[in-house]
């Protein structure tokens, strides 16, 4: 068994290798989203607004998440499991204080009349938000998950699989947002 | 990680790879038949849940062809059996509507794409490369959950007041959008779109297991080239689903945006009744774009286990290898391919730019190259055969047959201008149901009647299952072939009556025999149907390992094999899944080491 799994070392878990296809799958569903909005964006009503500075504390927020999160799988595999728990604490918060950032973003945006249905222009916003901000809450309750499990007692892990995943994924809704950020500043 | 790490992580399967056939663990009923994890039990769950829905989606074609053959006559028992739905024993128009909605959604998504590649790359790709289980059995497990979740749905939306959906399967707005539009996009759209959303979601967790499985979880020596051509065709499924599937579930979510919130993504200036809705800057195009590049790989989420299957029955039925297997992968690689580039030919007559157009004709018209290609080597693989006709093996053929049928008039409707006359038309229906419904249905009814010993160590009763076959390979041409000839006479697709109209009052006759015929094939497919359950309890047993002389691993198992397939040691493969009628031999399983003065195949 210590033999196999040396052996096996080199490739790619298969959890890994499910979560890498996923992220394929759901970048799919951003770029069908993001095309469709720029296939409308050439119709002649289309409205143009500014988008609240708030997004750019949130995107701030979602980059620190990301480099907090690879400080928390550094911790792991070196073994040191103090820093890895406030690593990965730091993280979670992060993560809600990201989406109630989106959230207020979007009350302002409200507020100043950009609400859902006014323009095409602007409905397209809150589906794609919407869609990407679900996303961040599925990490962050996986976040949660491994928080207990971090802190529990009974579970005694040593794989560096999880948390890796975690990371990965973590990763890669940082990079949407920010995808998504840079489309609608260029896009507008 | 190996393959026995994984199960021993999910706590699912052999304690102990040395003694997994003495299954010390106990399984509850729950465990084992319920929520199981082991790929063999979700492969059946897939398979039942897929037959009882083409019970149900059969029956309504049964029951709207009563409508299209006898548009004069009433039935007093449909209203018994439907209530307001057929007043008078003839049906409500918008139930029609319904009926011929739920027919297409539910064979195409359900049957066909759940039942099909659900059950089978389910079940064989553990056994066929040699894995314990799928590299995730908790996902997998899940997966069908949401599947049965989304069956219920959309059971449900059959009984709500208003009725199910009603706007075609392709639930194009405006219609779909708005609930003044027509009872069918009331409650009943809403439940379609959770559905179908349930739905996606459990193609893509499948679709995820399936490709790892497939890339991660081969045994030693089974390297991609050495794979039976059922994996490479549930692979290149697999891919399909996983890419196209979000961009449907992405239009599905602004459709919910359009028909709850009062967004204008697909609607614009709409007069309902004299009332001028509100709703300004959308494009129903936009829908069309987002549907149809699911839609058309959809297509081959359908056909592309078929063919697999077909390739390996026909092969193991012929005792010849396969004819040019690496012509067969690269064709099925290609077909997967172009499926993403000519999603547009659904849409030649929506106003879209001639010149856009050309181009999606010529790639469009590309597939026939790959797809003769197959068609070329299914034939030379039969050619000087020495043929079983088993049950497995006549479906085979007759997949053969309906493909190139189905295909040739596939390159009549690829035509962006013959398209101008048979859009919209019965040439349409004819073309699709050969090649895609009928095609689809033969591979999956080869598939069942090869691994049935497989799955449950019976056979099924092959008298049945011969008169299955004739009723169905002669009844599928009746229905369709004629429709061919109504199309091209412009005969238009989803009428409720073509009695009212004087150039196609000549089809009544036609019509009537098409449902006549429809009625007993689809009487042929409860033979089938019973065939089936009684075969699972009282079927011939199974006695040895390997009934049909196949050379694939899946043989290799016990003849019930248990949860981690294998006792003892997954076996190390030597060879291709190929190698029958070789240096005098009947057959070589893939487990032999290759011999010292053994020819190269």
């Amino acid at each position: 068994m210590e033999l196999v799994m040396t052996e096996q070392r080199k490739k790619m878990h298969p959890h890994k290798f499910i979560l890498w296809i996923a992220i394929s799958s759901i970048t799919l569903m951003f770029a069908g989203l993001t095309s469709a909005y720029i296939i409308k964006r050439n119709q002649p009503n289309w409205l143009e607004f500014k988008l609240p500075v708030i997004f750019w504390y949130s995107t701030a927020t979602i980059a620190i998440s990301s480099v907090t999160i690879w400080l928390a799988v550094r911790a792991f595999r070196q073994g040191e499991m103090s820093k890895y728990r406030k690593m990965l604490v730091t993280t979670f918060v992060l993560g809600i204080v990201f989406v109630s950032l989106q959230v207020t973003g979007f009350i302002q945006l409200w507020k100043q009349g950009i609400t859902l249905t006014r323009n095409v222009s602007i409905s397209f916003l809150y589906p794609i938000v919407g869609l990407h901000a679900v996303h961040v809450i599925g990490g962050v309750i996986a976040l949660l998950i491994m928080f207990l499990k971090a802190f529990s007692r009974r579970q005694k892990t040593y794989s560096a699989v999880p948390v890796e995943m975690m990371s990965t994924y973590w990763h890669f809704v940082d990079f949407i947002w920010i995808y998504l950020f840079i489309f609608l500043l260029m896009i507008r | 990680m190996s393959n026995e790490a994984i199960l021993h992580q999910h706590e699912t399967g052999t304690h102990d790879v040395g003694h997994a056939h003495e299954h010390h663990h106990h399984e509850t009923f729950i465990t084992k038949y319920v929520f199981s994890q082991d790929h063999k039990m979700i492969a059946k769950q897939f398979l039942i849940t897929g037959i009882v829905w083409a019970i149900i989606g059969g029956l309504f074609s049964v029951l709207f062809r009563l409508q299209l053959g006898y548009p004069e006559s009433t039935f007093p028992w449909l209203e018994d059996f439907l209530g307001h739905w057929a007043k008078g024993g003839k049906l409500d128009p918008q139930f029609y509507y319904a009926l011929v909605t739920m027919h297409g959604t539910v064979l195409v998504f359900f049957v066909l794409t759940a039942g099909l590649s659900g059950t089978f790359s389910n079940f064989l790709i553990p056994l066929q490369v040699g894995a314990r289980d799928m590299a995730s059995p908790f996902l997998n497990m899940l997966s069908y959950w949401f599947f049965f979740a989304a069956s219920v749905v959309m059971f449900a939306s059959l009984f709500v007041q208003t009725g199910p959906a009603s706007g075609g399967w392709t639930i194009y707005p405006p219609l779909s959008a708005l609930g003044e539009a027509s009872e069918g996009s009331k409650i009943g759209m809403d439940l379609w779109l959770i559905s179908m959303s349930l739905f996606i979601i459990n193609a893509l967790l499948g679709g995820l297991n399936y490709i790892t499985t497939i890339l991660n979880l081969r045994t030693k020596g089974m390297s991609m080239t050495r794979m039976p051509l059922t994996m490479w065709a549930f692979f290149f499924t697999a891919v399909l689903g996983v890419l196209s599937f979000p961009v449907l579930l992405s239009g599905c979510i602004l459709l919910l945006f359009d028909r709850n919130l009062g967004t204008s993504f697909y609607l614009s200036d709409i007069v309902i009744n004299g009332k001028i809705l509100p709703n300004e800057g959308g494009s129903p195009i936009l829908f069309q774009h987002l549907f149809w590049f699911l839609g058309h790989p959809e297509v081959y989420i359908i056909v592309l286990p078929a063919m697999g299957i077909t390739s390996e029955v026909m092969s193991i039925n012929s005792r010849k290898p396969i004819f040019g297997y690496m012509a067969m992968v690269g064709s099925l690689f290609a077909i997967a391919s172009l499926s993403f580039m000519v999603w547009a030919h659904h849409m030649f007559v929506t106003g879209l730019n001639p010149f856009l157009g050309s181009f999606f004709v010529l790639l469009t018209l590309l597939i026939a190259v790959p797809s003769a290609i197959k068609v070329f080597n299914w034939l030379t693989t039969l050619w000087r055969g020495n043929i079983r006709f088993t049950p497995g093996m006549l479906f085979a053929i007759g997949f053969v047959s309906m493909f190139i049928s189905g295909g040739l008039t596939g390159i009549f409707i690829g035509n962006s201008a013959l398209d101008i006359h048979l859009h919209d038309t019965y040439f349409i229906i004819a073309h699709f149901h050969i090649v895609m419904g009928v095609a689809g249905f033969f591979g999956m009814f080869a598939g069942l009647y090869h691994w049935f010993p497989k799955m449950y160590g019976r056979y099924m009763n092959n008298t049945l299952a011969y008169i299955h076959f004739w009723v169905t390979m002669i009844g599928a041409y009746l229905i369709f072939w004629p429709m061919h000839y109504e199309g091209l006479a412009g005969m238009p697709r989803r009428y409720y009556d073509f009695s009212n109209w004087e150039s196609f009052k000549m089809f009544a006759g036609l019509n009537q025999f098409i449902s006549f015929v429809s009625i007993i094939v689809f009487a042929a497919q409860l033979l089938f149907v019973f065939n089936f359950f009684y075969s699972i309890f009282k079927g011939r047993k199974v006695t040895t390992l390997n009934p049909w002389g196949a050379c694939s691993l899946e043989w290799s198992t016990p003849i019930r094999p248990g949860h981690g397939n294998w006792p003892g040691e997954i076996p190390e493969v030597h060879r291709w899944a190929y190698d029958y009628g070789k240096d005098g031999r009947d057959f070589i399983p893939q487990t032999e080491p290759v011999g010292e003065h053994e020819s190269k195949h």
